[in-house]
């Protein structure tokens, strides 16, 4: 007897030993979770926040009347199509007089972004008192003089890794210690869609891609999901058909995102003959995609409403479609709501079913309607990755920190919606 | 007359029709001083007329939807000159696609004429078919609502009629589910049977090749390209073997601290930490995968000495287990708290210490449960895209080395599709052959796992 208590005393140190392993096993997993989310998040901030300012670079341009105007008569035709290049070639070019030769002047025009061009021209158009006059104005710098600032580190790589020559670095450098350099916010990114320049890419056009498509997937998943989520949890009778669309629904649930997208092709675009990349398909798509979040929360909604409720309508003498529609829907709307929001929220952050159906082209304007070809924010955000241009990383991570502003918002309005109307019986 | 117009005269006679349905049975009570009035309430009079009204109308409106580019086509094609077409190679639908692309109003120089004057009548016919089909529909609306109207008497019973069609059409929106699915399944099996035609199933499943370089233009050289799936399948077999290898652990640990060891506070921060994780969107951990863990990864191995490809496997795997860890997590949360309390207090009654408790009686008592979880969460990474898109390789490389680049059915996929191809073409269908196969796999894979589920939560309720 003692004995085996001694065996037991001497085991329980081990004992003891394994158990805080095991806790301490339990809680590094957690804490693994936890650091890689925070590893996920700091990687794509400390990355993104940098496309959200851009660099701009003074220049004392001289509007010469005989490049804009040389007839002397102030034309909006004639100045539209006179050589705003040249003028800011030759602005640069008092900066540093003693440049010369083809080579080292067009090496020295890739300082400004080619988007300056036109607006000298509409600022020309609409101060035409400028013309023959100097003004100093704070000019967009190109994309690889915005990388080199961002990173000064580059500066000390070799001349072939930099992105700019030897030269070019040290007009920069001079620019810089002219104090004729400083950095603003990135205007082009809130509100330009994509473009094959860095500094003049924006986000706003996939925003408003989404944000139709987030629509015509709202208009069409939040009734249908609704009225079937009510159909199946209220008015279903229990039988083989209705339990085959449970399964059914489960199953849809968990097919991947990308078999959508191949039914979007071959069914909407293909057979439909709807247009490509627009935001009525992608819509359609998603919707079919999210219907049955929205069915599973509108039934748990539903579920959670007491019975007494049905009880006390049909005691009145409603019937059960009355004592439903009128009574139980209204009280689950707070929960449908939510489940909705998030839903929609999965839709917007939802990409590999709209590269399918064409949503991942190369769009310069900002979509007008459900029809127009466009893209949506996680595609775009796709397309930047892969471009090789160094600029776009950046551009890339801020694309990431929009989306997720936007989840954010999304799923907050959820929460709030559920803390602040939600009932608890 | 255009779709908003319309879109509003249907809306102001759907009000209206409502309005005067009610009134008229109003009208019909306040006449009988005594006895039994209409046997439902007046507004159910209008809203019968009001749907016998709506429902034609969009019924014929999804038809006229679904078949108007078809009737189009069809009325262009009559009126086009046979020399036209034959000039296209008889394929008519290339034709029409020019004709349909052409803008009257910008015409470039050396466009044929016949074209131009086509391209006029297109826009024609497509606004004359879009008129007449609205007013015949408006019209079927109208009769309809008219015969539902003249229907208001003692006999009829407007509730009954409502509620009936109601509940149908709850029932149509319920079937939308069965819809799709029918629709997934008809459109990938159609198109992979025009595949198989063109390759031996048996090639496409068994074969060790995989280089999908069908020619684009008739007579190119190396026009035949070799579809032999192994490799797609081994190297999705790869990745998310990694992803599990990964998440399975950190899951399944995060699991039972949070069920067994946690307090509650500590419970309601963690809890919303893995939330957030499992709403961070696939394309943001594509992004991380391939700009931060990818490059790390490659310097991290080449200070060892050791040579890594810059897509490779484990890069990609690694982070989609990140994001499958709130998955597992939450699921075998779910199983592990199912596990009733008897069992722990039959297991510290003797003498077993907490981690005795789970490691011998709980995780043994949710193995079902577990397994089902993983299952769920292995159709979860085989079907996920954005990561393997852009953080995978494209080459299908037949290897097993996690160091290595290899690909997945969803990458071969994305690729085959994304860009201009002809619809016809071998490559174009592999993704369709790919895609039923990864359809096929998911909802095997689904159907098991919740089997297990169902069967171990039924032990225990």
């Amino acid at each position: 007897m003692n004995n085996n208590l001694d065996k037991v005393k001497s085991s329980l140190v081990k004992r003891k030993r394994s158990e805080n392993l095991f806790k301490f096993y339990g809680f590094s997993g957690i804490v693994c979770a936890t650091f890689f989310l925070v590893v996920i998040l700091y990687s794509v901030i400390s990355q993104g926040q940098k496309a959200f300012f851009t660099t701009f670079i003074k220049v004392d341009v001289y509007f010469d009347p005989e490049i804009i105007d040389p007839n002397n008569e102030r034309n909006d035709e004639e100045i539209k199509f006179s050589n705003f290049n040249k003028i800011i070639i030759s602005s640069l070019k008092k900066k540093f007089p003693k440049i010369n030769g083809k080579k080292d002047i067009r090496e020295l025009a890739s300082f400004i972004s080619s988007s300056e061009e036109e607006n000298l021209m509409n600022f020309i158009i609409n101060n035409k008192e400028f013309i023959g006059k100097n003004k100093s104005l704070w000019l967009l710098a190109s994309s690889t003089i915005d990388v080199i600032i961002k990173n000064p580190e580059m500066e000390k790589l070799s001349e072939q890794d930099r992105l700019i020559s030897n030269k070019q670095l040290f007009w920069l450098n001079k620019i810089k210690s002219n104090n004729e350099i400083r950095s603003g916010l990135n205007k082009n990114f809130f509100t330009k869609a994509d473009s094959t320049e860095p500094e003049q890419a924006g986000i706003w056009g996939s925003l408003v891609g989404s944000f139709f498509t987030i629509i015509v997937t709202l208009i069409l998943s939040f009734p249908i999901a609704v009225a079937a989520g009510v159909f199946l949890e209220e008015l279903a009778p229990k039988n083989r058909f209705t339990d085959f669309l449970e399964v059914n629904i489960n199953n849809l649930a968990a097919v991947p995102s990308i078999i959508f997208g191949l039914l979007g092709l071959a069914i909407f675009l293909n057979i439909m003959h709807l247009p490509r990349s627009a935001p009525i398909v992608g819509g359609m798509v998603l919707a079919l995609m999210t219907l049955p979040t929205i069915i599973i929360a509108t039934r748990s909604s539903l579920k959670s409403v007491p019975p007494s409720i049905r009880e006390a309508a049909i005691g009145l003498g409603a019937t059960r479609f009355q004592s439903v529609v009128d009574h139980v829907l209204p009280l689950a709307i707070p929960g449908i709501m939510t489940g909705t929001i998030i839903g929609m929220s999965r839709a917007l952050g939802e990409s590999a079913p709209l590269l399918m159906i064409g949503m991942v082209a190369f769009i310069v304007d900002v979509p007008g309607s459900f029809l127009d070809s466009s893209t949506a924010l996680p595609v775009q955000v796709y397309l930047w990755k892969s471009t090789a241009a160094r600029g776009f990383v950046e551009l890339t991570a801020a694309g990431v920190i929009v989306l997720l502003v936007f989840l954010i918002l999304m799923n907050g309005l959820a929460v709030f919606i559920r803390q602040k109307f939600e009932k608890k019986w | 007359m255009g779709f908003w117009s319309f879109f509003f005269i249907i809306v102001f006679l759907g009000l209206s029709t409502q309005w005067y349905g009610t009134n008229k049975a109003l009208k019909i009570n306040s006449k009988i001083k005594e006895g039994p009035k209409l046997p439902s309430l007046p507004s159910y009079y209008g809203t019968h007329a009001l749907l016998w009204l709506v429902l034609p109308v969009s019924i014929t409106l999804v038809i006229w939807g679904f078949s108007k580019s078809h009737v189009v086509d069809f009325i262009l094609l009559q009126n086009l000159p046979k020399s036209l077409v034959n000039e296209f190679g008889g394929k008519p639908a290339m034709l029409i696609d020019i004709i349909k692309a052409t803008d009257p109003l910008r015409i470039f120089p050396g466009t044929n004429p016949i074209i131009v004057e086509n391209a006029i009548y297109y826009n024609e016919i497509n606004i004359l078919s879009n008129s007449i089909a609205f007013s015949v529909i408006l019209f079927i609306g109208l009769l309809a609502s008219i015969f539902s109207l003249k229907k208001i008497s003692f006999s009829f019973k407007a509730r009954q009629a409502v509620e009936k069609t109601n509940i149908n059409l709850l029932i149509l929106c319920s079937l939308i589910a069965i819809i799709a699915t029918i629709g997934i399944i008809l459109s990938l099996i159609f198109e992979a049977i025009r595949f198989f035609e063109k390759i031996n199933i048996f090639e496409f499943l068994f074969g060790l090749d995989w280089s999908p370089q069908t020619a684009i233009r008739e007579g190119q050289v190396a026009s035949e390209g070799a579809f032999g799936a192994i490799p797609i399948f081994s190297g999705t077999l790869l990745i998310t073997s990694v992803a599990m290898f990964v998440a399975i652990p950190i899951g399944l640990l995060s699991a039972i601290y949070l069920s067994e060891y946690a307090n509650p506070k500590v419970r309601s921060t963690f809890k919303p930490i893995l939330e957030i994780l499992a709403g961070v969107p696939t394309v943001v951990y594509g992004f991380f995968a391939a700009i931060t863990v990818g490059p790390f990864l490659k310097g991290f191995v080449n200070s060892f000495g050791f040579d890594i490809a810059s897509e490779s496997a484990i890069a990609a795997g690694g982070v989609m287990g990140i994001m499958i860890i709130p998955f597992i997590s939450s699921l075998s949360d779910d199983v592990i708290r199912a596990v009733p309390q008897s069992l722990r207090d039959g297991s510290f009654a003797m003498g077993a210490t907490k981690s005795e408790t789970v490691k011998k009686i709980i995780l043994p008592a949710a193995l079902p449960g577990i397994m089902g979880a993983v299952l769920l969460a292995i159709s979860r990474a085989i079907g996920e895209t954005m990561i393997v898109v852009m953080a995978a390789g494209i080459a299908a490389n037949l290897t097993l080395n996690p160091f290595e680049s290899v690909t997945t059915v969803t990458v071969q996929i994305v690729t085959l599709l994304v860009g201009d191809q002809e619809f016809d073409s071998a490559k174009t269908l592999a993704a369709f052959a790919l895609g039923i196969t990864l359809f096929s796999a998911t909802l095997m894979l689904n159907i098991i796992a919740l089997r297990i589920v169902q069967k171990y939560r039924e032990k225990y309720e």
